[in-house]
């Protein structure tokens, strides 16, 4: 029984997390996001001679044949310093989209591309993840796609889109495929742009091996764990700085950390947070190794690490006064991240919803 | 990351299941506060013949002698609770007392009164709190002045649970009223028969009296029943108060209470709809089961570090504070559930599980308030947890 990391895992998080420091400085951040970069190219590539873009991707396909409790160390280091870059969709949800859906030829072709950071992957399943908004869904017919899909992830600077259709079947699209239209939905968050895709008859491979269902639930699933992950990892930030701010403030002639009312939203922040880790390790630990539990667990991660983040983005914020809310400090980024986090591939609501249906506790809409 | 315990773990675990198909009919139904009966004393020796209590605790003080190990331990509390049986007997003379004797008592104290405690045959109660020092515990005020061989006590405690069953108290006094508060405080151990020793009962706001106010006057203990030296209680008293925090804020309980709210949530109904079936009570129930599972997946991280020898910093020191919060909103989710019939009491007709949700909700606030108040445990977690700066002291007048 050894329920925390291995040695190799320490290592690989602390070797993402020192390349971040120095790849994605807040001032970097913001340069990617004042001027609407659709991702940081110099720091994706960092984390590319990493092996991040592949850890999921199979040996033989050049990647690194990692789990997901391995890239969910990543993604918490990725929240941490609010880095620009895709990855959610394209290191996560499209090589299980691929090694899952895909033929032989589909995954000899493109995952050796999404390991290698060559391509990038979109991905367009907000619809079965999250629900449907007016107008919106793609329905599939004599292999062409037609309609609207919104909030694709990693999208405006995706090479590659997967692509969920009404029915549940999934599609790879190509990002300059003649009759799609790529739209920039601007978020809170300016380090991870979203963006729309209509199609009009838009060609696009099937990728249809296996049990496409269950292949759509594990992208579902592996993704909800990488937003928790995020979230994790960007309120660990935020306590970070909301105490070494309180360290060094002054009013009334001490320190603002002194004072039990910012030390008590301190703590609270920390006694909330510190057993997301745990819920989150076992959800990607579950995702890779108990398949019975893996849903169950993602939703729970999802929805609980997402409660906690609001709490922990808003108490920080708070515990830096007037400077958490100015430009200035730049604390916002790390709220922005978790905002959107919260709202993606299904909110707490709605993913608690399924986490009933899942136990038999309310029956499947 | 692996969440098997591996073959010898397994064998293990296997012995307990045997013990208890062939002995848990055996077990006692309920354990009071109060003495335990003759059945839970039986239970008790049964429970340490087979190292199923008191199982670290050396065969020469009367425990079982076995070498610590964590995940065995974890095992044996696995299959209890799945089980639907009391583990041994859990008072603080288990809990709190013996472990201190351990590790601070001399030869005599460690043989006179460890074994008899485990077997639940000496009953302790602990005397700490006072009326004017709850949090401020080492400002305590009751004296033990010198007097020949003996100390001579006056003073008053409160909180004193079990004070009125119990055969000893372990007891915090000011023995060296000039010292600084922390180095002024000695650990007594003595007879609840010595004379001068007056229990009252402290009804609480469940309706019952869980804890008793005792009062010392004129109250003879020899000097030698001190446990380490003068003036060094504070420190015993924190050996001993680690224990007790370990024990408040098990978040295996509120796995057990989540399965019964789950359980009476299929069961009631209000308008023929059963409350599973009420989309807000259910999602209610789903967040709490999230908070739940978060903190039981944290009691694994705590236990792997405990096995490896390694101190998980932060992350124990959030366990009673979160561990008792979440205890007290499951009881709240029950009442809120069960709407009219979740404020029934005592003997009233149409009364759910004996009345069990409204009592913990009202004593799990106590236990977030006891042990170390909420507000205590965020100074803890953040000034030894963040490293934050301690509250400036007063100026002195």
């Amino acid at each position: 029984m050894e329920f925390g990391l291995s040695e190799d895992q320490k290592l690989l998080q602390e070797s993402i997390g020192r390349t971040l420091e120095k790849a994605s400085p807040l001032t970097r951040v913001r340069q990617a996001a004042e001027t609407h970069e659709p991702f940081a190219a110099d720091i994706w590539q960092a984390l590319v001679e990493l092996g991040v873009a592949g850890m999921l991707v199979a040996e033989e396909h050049g990647g690194m044949g990692m789990g997901l409790l391995d890239t969910a160390l990543a993604a918490e280091m990725l929240g941490r310093h609010v880095a620009p870059v895709p990855f959610v969709a394209t290191a996560v949800m499209a090589p299980i989209a691929i090694a899952g859906g895909g033929s032989k030829t589909q995954q000899a072709v493109w995952l050796p591309k999404l390991a290698s950071g060559e391509t990038i992957a979109g991905v367009a399943v907000s619809e079965r993840a999250a629900g449907a908004r007016e107008g919106a869904g793609v329905t599939a017919s004599g292999g062409k796609l037609s309609g609207t899909a919104l909030f694709a992830l990693d999208g405006m600077g995706a090479d590659i889109f997967i692509v969920a259709d009404k029915a549940g079947g999934l599609h790879l699209v190509n990002g300059d495929a003649k009759g799609l239209t790529r739209i920039a939905l601007t978020s809170i968050d300016l380090t991870r742009p979203l963006c729309e895709l209509r199609f009009d008859e838009v060609g696009a491979e099937p990728l249809s091996s296996g049990d496409t269902g269950m292949t759509l639930r594990r992208m579902i699933d592996a993704g909800r764990v990488m937003l928790a992950a995020d979230t994790l990892g960007a309120g660990s930030a935020m306590i970070e700085k909301a105490v070494a701010y309180a360290g060094e403030r002054k009013q009334f002639g001490r320190v603002i950390g002194s004072f039990q009312a910012v030390k008590h939203m301190c703590a609270e922040m920390a006694a909330e947070l510190e057993p997301c880790r745990a819920l989150v390790w076992y959800a990607a630990h579950a995702f890779d190794t108990m398949p019975g539990e893996a849903s169950l667990m993602a939703a729970h991660a999802k929805a609980h690490t997402s409660e906690v983040g609001r709490f922990v983005a808003r108490t920080a914020t708070e515990v830096h006064g007037g400077m958490g809310f100015t430009d200035l400090v730049g604390l916002h980024y790390w709220f922005k991240r978790i905002g959107l986090n919260r709202q993606l591939l299904g909110g707490p609501e709605r993913v608690r919803h399924e986490a009933a249906v899942l136990q038999g506790w309310a029956a499947a809409d | 990351m692996d969440l098997a315990y591996g073959p010898q773990y397994e064998a293990f675990r296997a012995e307990i299941r045997a013990f208890i198909a062939a002995h848990g009919e055996k077990a006692p139904r309920r354990f009071g506060v109060s003495r335990p009966s003759e059945e839970t004393l039986a239970w008790q020796r049964l429970l340490i013949e087979h190292g199923y209590a008191a199982r670290t605790v050396p065969k020469e003080y009367g425990g079982y002698g076995a070498e610590p190990d964590i995940l065995q331990s974890r095992i044996i509390a696995e299959e209890f609770t799945t089980a639907g049986l009391p583990m041994g007997i859990a008072n603080q003379g288990i809990s709190m007392l013996v472990p201190t004797l351990l590790e601070l008592g001399t030869e005599e104290q460690k043989k006179k009164w460890i074994a008899p405690t485990l077997r639940g045959e000496v009953v302790w109660c602990q005397g700490y709190s006072e009326p004017g020092s709850g949090s401020d515990l080492a400002s305590l005020q009751t004296k033990a002045v010198e007097d020949g061989d003996d100390f001579v006590i006056n003073g008053q405690k409160i909180w004193t649970s079990t004070a009125h069953a119990a055969d000893m108290i372990f007891c915090l006094v000011r023995t060296e009223p000039d010292k600084p508060k922390h180095e002024g405080i000695s650990y007594l151990i003595f007879s609840m028969k010595t004379p001068g020793i007056e229990v009252r009962p402290l009804k609480t706001m469940t309706g019952h009296a869980e804890f008793n106010e005792v009062f010392f006057t004129d109250v003879r203990v020899p000097k030698k029943d001190i446990v380490a030296g003068r003036g060094q209680g504070w420190f015993v008293a924190n050996a001993t108060l680690k224990h007790e925090r370990g024990m408040l804020g098990d978040p295996n309980q509120a796995g057990t209470r989540l399965k019964e709210i789950v359980d009476l949530m299929h069961k009631e109904t209000i308008d023929g709809m059963r409350l599973i079936d009420h989309p807000v009570y259910r999602d209610r129930l789903v967040e709490l089961q999230g908070r739940v599972l978060a903190m039981q997946f944290h009691g694994l991280r705590l236990l792997t570090a405990a096995a490896k020898g390694e101190d998980p910093g932060i992350a124990r020191l959030i366990v009673k504070l979160q561990g008792c919060e979440i205890n007290h909103r499951l009881a709240a989710l029950a009442i809120d559930a069960l709407g009219e019939i979740g404020v029934l009491y005592e003997d009233s007709p149409h009364l759910r599980a004996g009345g069990a949700w409204q009592h913990r909700y009202m004593f799990d606030l106590g236990l977030i308030i006891g042990g170390g108040t909420a507000q205590i445990q965020k100074n803890i977690i953040s000034e030894r947890g963040l490293g934050m700066p301690r509250e400036p002291k007063p100026a002195k007048a």
